[in-house]
């Protein structure tokens, strides 16, 4: 209950966050994505059914709030946050090297698809151009911004799970 | 035995690949109900709306005071200086205004006869704040903090200072979502106010860093589009009300079919610093029913 508590008010922070402060401390227009970074974060921290329903929400919301049809971010990130749950077997919370690849493979896997769904289908060829000025900054910047965020998420995931071991074995 | 069947004494788990499974037709139903009829908006965008909202416009509304309170601080410095070249310049503007206001009869008189002035005026036209931009990088929508209880619906028209800024594509309660005539999935048609051609207004991401959008499909057989030349949306349109300019051709080229051309134009809004808008809350539709 704790746990579907916090994830739910970490998923609006994140979207308010992102939606409201990030615009002013662009870079050359680009925003880092807060969203990529807490579906893969719990994609591989919790498993696979944690990533995808992160992903689910967060591309909810999303959609509801600026999309021009409703379901297809939610699929997007759903995907995402399913495939970072099964590197949950190789993860391990002391190494930080799987996480910020897995945050930037994720970011990149999100651009492209943009680019597939939304331009490449209206017949916008001009892949250099989206690549060096859309997905690239944008997944660098997000990796800046996940050196910062990851951490906090980590932790919040830590007290998460001692505080359900604890209440576990009272429980036994 | 399968993994879904419930075992006894066991809490009942569904495996996540068949929850992506199921999450996956839930969401593909929902892109199909949503692009063909579009009657789950409502309620989603209430709950949203209800969510969402109340905190937007909160920290919107603190991150801009604080703004301004740290521009005024860096400000008072450069205005000391600013203020020795400003007296200079009043003197040098007076004289410049006498000359001025022999242009403005002759103004008057052009202004007359377009009529787009008295255009603008008649629009009843309602004041938003900016509270949320779109929270990726590929197109440039954003949400504003009025919305029904407001009087707004869907496709009323939204400018800034003197230009089209886009138009209203989704309304909740209190707040609506506005399509930039910037975003790369936005057309808009138009027309050159000197000649009264149409044309096609485009939104490019590409060009976007360089702050201009593209035109197409003007057919200028006798060549008198010339750069320069103010841009407005046109009679034809059925989204966007007549007269609205949307700003000036900056480049123009004839297309390899011989007939069209096409260019960029210099957008007459300043997207990289809106924050406030108005609403024309009087939508295509209403305007000329009431003629």
């Amino acid at each position: 209950m704790l746990r579907f508590l916090v994830s739910f008010f970490l998923t609006i922070f994140c979207f308010v966050l992102q939606s409201t402060v990030f615009p002013a401390i662009s870079f050359g227009g680009i925003v880092p994505n807060l969203m990529i970074v807490l579906t893969a974060s719990f994609g591989f921290m919790r498993g696979e059914k944690s990533g995808l329903l992160f992903g689910f929400f967060c591309g909810l919301l999303a959609d509801v709030f600026f999309g021009s049809f409703i379901g297809l971010y939610a699929l997007i990130y759903m995907y995402i946050g399913y495939l970072n749950g099964k590197f949950n077997r190789i993860f391990y919370p002391e190494d930080i090297k799987l996480p910020l690849a897995l945050i930037l493979c994720s970011d990149l896997a999100y651009g492209l698809l943009c680019y597939l769904l939304f331009f490449l289908m209206r017949g916008k060829f001009h892949f250099g151009y989206y690549l060096l000025h859309i997905i690239l900054p944008e997944a660098v910047y997000t990796i800046v911004v996940t050196l910062l965020l990851y951490p906090l998420i980590l932790w919040i995931n830590k007290k998460l799970e001692s505080r359900e071991q604890r209440s576990a074995r009272k429980f036994v | 035995m399968s993994p879904v069947v419930k075992r006894k004494g066991e809490k009942f788990t569904l495996p996540s690949k068949y929850l992506l499974f199921i999450l996956t037709i839930i969401c593909t139903a929902l892109i199909i109900l949503t692009f063909y009829t579009g009657f789950l908006s409502t309620p989603l965008s209430a709950v949203g709306g209800f969510l969402i909202v109340p905190m937007q416009d909160g920290i919107s509304k603190a991150g801009s005071w604080l703004s301004t309170r740290s521009e005024e601080l860096v400000e008072i410095r450069s205005l000391i200086q600013e203020n020795e070249e400003l007296k200079q310049k009043v003197d040098e503007l007076t004289m410049e205004n006498i000359s001025l206001q022999q242009d403005r009869y002759e103004l008057t008189n052009l202004r007359q006869l377009y009529e787009l002035d008295s255009q603008y005026d008649e629009y009843q036209k309602i004041g938003a704040r900016i509270i949320a931009k779109d929270s990726g990088n590929w197109f440039h929508s954003f949400t504003i903090n009025k919305g029904t209880n407001d009087g707004l619906t869907v496709d009323m028209n939204v400018i800034a200072g003197s230009g089209l800024v886009g138009r209203i594509i989704d309304v909740g309660p209190d707040w609506a979502k506005v399509m930039a005539i910037i975003s790369d999935n936005s057309n808009v048609s138009g027309m050159v106010l000197s000649t009264s051609d149409n044309l096609i207004v485009t939104g490019d991401l590409e060009l976007y860093a360089d702050g201009l959008i593209s035109f197409e499909k003007l057919v200028d057989s006798a060549d008198r589009v010339v750069e320069g030349d103010k841009i407005v949306t046109s009679n034809v349109s059925d989204k966007y009300l007549p007269g609205i300019l949307i700003g000036y051709i900056s480049a123009i080229n004839v297309d390899s079919n011989n007939l069209t051309k096409s260019g960029v134009l210099t957008p007459a809004v300043d997207f990289e610093h809106l924050e406030e808008v108005l609403v024309i809350t009087q939508t295509k539709q209403t305007v000329t029913e009431g003629d």
